[in-house]
């Protein structure tokens, strides 16, 4: 009897215990459920439509007519489409460049054990805290030729000082490399500082015992060590710069004449201003497959590589 | 468990109770005479005419819901008013304008509004090419609230008398006045530098040099010809001179901002429509005394309009249906367009009304409009989105803003882009 009900109750506390097990099991998944639903539709689902938008003659609303490839043609021969995207490979190629290189650098020099490090790296990583319409509106103000720095140094009596970028169309498109080095090289920075700190420091003695100077040190060792915060920092620095739109409008508005254009600015103008919902979505099209471009080979060889490392 | 249960089931009584409450609130508020209007008259004084179209309707005893939309000329608000019409459910009326009304009715989305038209003689009282615009397809889908007119040119006269110019007339006049503006020290126009203001002086420009019957045939017809013509190289090499008369700042700016440099002393003039009238008033100046408005240089004959209107959705419900055509009505009526008018700086869509409380560029400006559409000068303003559709204005949008702002594009070059992105955009 006693046997038998102890026998009982260990038979029913095994099945409580897998009946909890298999919960335990689904219950990430159904936690999961919801967001992953939410991102198929949200995203997936929505870059999907935008693809067959681009394929129909879609005008003020979206419409099913189709015509090919049609709009991706009209966007090939489109001035201002060249005008935003040769634009795009200046300011994303010069703000991720520029930026991977101050932050590592000031990384380097904050890291030198000196005081005061956390006021200062506050100091640097402050301009990330703000928006980029604010960035935008401020350096407008500074890049103003009759307002911001020009005018000032020229009233200390330097006439013939001209910085005039922000007006100038061959230019203006620096200015957005200005406004947004300096608002993202502070957050590289603290990355890099992270990944620094996180270096073990015996294989720095290891190096100068071995006699290396100092500089050799950081480009030998320390700096590759660094792959993957650098890796990160690209991810984040590349997105960055395929979707600023608030930057441009805040800063140039896309001008002088549309010289400091930008995909996301002229996709948004011709798909909800314009009414040219088609070749709005084309030219979306056409962003994702120049973010993949530059993504897929670069996760492809960092993870690869880092699987073998 | 069980005591928790307990709790949670008045809570959800209290839930049901409310979402019936709401549904039933809504359910109540969708019947007769309840009209949502969608427009983006938000600033002080376009907001204060906009009640005066509330409390006429809530005075025949309709709801009026307002549905304002912030920001952009209307930008934001034509979004929303995709995305409603897209799910299915429009707004009753919407602050829809020019060829965007065909666009529209294209669709199959307006409503019809020929009922009224009859009832007030809308054939008589708009002028031929105003009503044009009010229709699809014939019948009345929308009525015009107010007329803006585009082509003027306002001026600081202590400044003009102080460099001994007078108010220019003629483009020659114009670039004449410059030298001994600039001796004086101020900025002869002032300009900002976006790509609806170039376009506006643009337009003018083309109405200076080649008249009414040439600004018709390229920006309005879009004839290749003509855009791609003698006259247009011409006028596009007129309109980039214009650079010579402003300072070298203006990339990017406001147009209030321009219009306060007048005010302040700091430029002499400005090309822009009456809206900056309000920029003025505000600054406490009276016209005719502290500011001097005048058509835009060499445009004497023309009148380019900007008509802002509301254009009147297809809806099922019959009370919806009677409160659109009463509140058609009511913004033809007197009492509407003066008040709203004259808030807001323009001239009122009807001719007969009395002028008497409208300050002088007002009352010249109504009466060039009644001579111009007997005369034929009464043009749509491309770059006021009254002349061609909104994907031809961003085209040549595009040309004209680059042209001006590139020193090494000829006019030729221009041209020839304007045929070709026009034909491409239409």
């Amino acid at each position: 009897m006693t046997l038998s009900t102890s026998l009982r109750q260990d038979g029913q506390a095994v099945r409580r215990r897998s009946k909890s097990g298999r919960l335990q099991d689904w219950l990430p998944r159904l936690v999961l459920a919801p967001s992953v639903a939410i991102s198929l539709f949200f995203v997936y689902g929505f870059m999907l439509w935008t693809f067959i938008l681009s394929l129909t003659s879609s005008r003020m609303l979206p419409s099913y007519d189709f015509v090919g490839f049609a709009q991706y043609g009209r966007l090939m021969v489109n001035e201002r489409w060249w005008v935003a995207s040769t634009n795009l490979v200046i300011f994303g190629g010069l703000f991720v460049a520029i930026c991977l290189v101050l932050g590592a650098f000031l990384a380097i020099l904050l890291d030198q054990r000196i005081r005061r490090e956390g006021t200062l790296r506050t100091i640097y990583l402050y301009p990330m805290a703000l928006s980029f319409i604010v960035t935008g509106v401020v350096w407008k103000w500074l890049l103003n030729p009759g307002l911001g720095l020009q005018a000032m140094v020229r009233g200390w009596g330097f006439e013939s000082f001209t910085f005039d970028w922000l007006v100038d169309p061959d230019m203006a498109v620096y200015t957005l490399v200005i406004a947004a080095v300096w608002q993202a090289s502070g957050f590289v920075m603290a990355l890099f500082l992270a990944g620094l700190r996180g270096i073990d420091d015996s294989i720095i003695k290891a190096a100068q015992l071995d006699g290396g100077s100092l500089p050799r040190i950081y480009w030998r060792v320390v700096i590759p060590c660094l792959r993957p915060v650098m890796f990160s920092a690209v991810m984040i620095l590349a997105h960055i710069a395929i979707k600023s739109f608030d930057l441009v409008i805040a800063l140039t508005g896309g001008g002088p004449g549309y010289a400091s254009d930008l995909p996301a600015t002229f996709m948004y103008t011709h798909a909800f201003t314009r009414a040219q919902v088609g070749l709005g979505s084309a030219s979306a099209m056409l962003m994702l497959g120049g973010v993949l471009a530059i993504l897929i080979p670069y996760l492809y060889s960092e993870l690869r590589s880092r699987k073998h490392g | 468990m069980h005591a928790s249960k307990r709790l949670h089931a008045p809570r959800k009584t209290a839930l049901a109770l409310a979402t019936g409450l709401a549904a039933s609130l809504t359910l109540s508020s969708v019947q007769a005479g309840d009209v949502e209007v969608l427009h983006w008259w938000t600033s002080g004084g376009e907001a204060r005419a906009a009640n005066v179209l509330k409390e006429l309707m809530e005075a025949e005893g309709h709801t009026w819901e307002d549905f304002a939309v912030a920001g952009g000329g209307g930008e934001t608000a034509m979004t929303v008013l995709k995305s409603r019409a897209m799910s299915g459910n429009p707004p009753s009326a919407a602050q829809i304008k020019g060829p965007e009304i065909q666009e529209w009715g294209e669709l199959g989305l307006l409503g019809n509004l020929d009922g009224v038209a009859e009832a007030q003689e809308w054939e008589t009282l708009l002028p031929e090419t105003v009503a044009e615009v009010m229709r699809h397809d014939g019948q009345y889908v929308a009525v015009p609230v107010n007329v803006h007119r585009v082509n003027w040119l306002w001026a600081n006269p202590e400044v003009l008398d102080a460099a001994g110019v007078e108010m220019p007339t003629t483009l020659d006049e114009l670039f004449a006045a410059a030298e001994p503006l600039r001796e004086a020290g101020v900025i002869p126009l002032a300009h900002g530098g976006q790509a609806w203001q170039d376009a506006t002086l643009f337009e003018d420009i083309v109405l200076a040099t080649g008249g009414t019957d040439f600004y018709q045939h390229a920006l309005v017809d879009l004839d290749p010809e003509a855009l791609g013509g003698e006259q247009m190289i011409e006028a596009l090499a007129t309109f980039k001179r214009l650079r010579e008369l402003m300072d070298d700042d203006m990339s990017g700016r406001d147009w209030n901002i321009a219009t306060s440099m007048v005010i302040e002393g700091d430029a002499a003039m400005q090309l822009m429509g009456d809206w900056a009238k309000g920029e003025f008033t505000a600054a406490g100046l009276t016209a005719g005394e502290d500011y001097l408005c005048a058509p835009a240089p060499g445009t004497q004959q023309a009148f380019t309009f900007n008509i802002d209107s509301l254009a009147m959705f297809r809806v099922s419900d019959e009370g919806e249906r009677e409160a659109q055509q009463d509140l058609a009505r009511l913004v033809l009526e007197p009492t509407f367009q003066e008040a709203f008018n004259l808030a807001k700086g323009s001239i009122p869509a009807r001719p007969d009304l009395d002028m008497s409380e409208f300050d002088r560029c007002a009352q010249q400006s109504l009466a060039d409009f009644q001579r111009t559409a007997d005369e034929g000068g009464l043009v749509p303003s491309m770059a006021h989105g009254m002349a061609v559709r909104t994907a031809v204005q961003g085209a040549i949008f595009d040309v004209v803003t680059n042209y001006f702002n590139d020193s090494d594009m000829e006019a030729e070059e221009a041209a020839r882009r304007m045929v070709n992105t026009a034909q491409a955009a239409l």
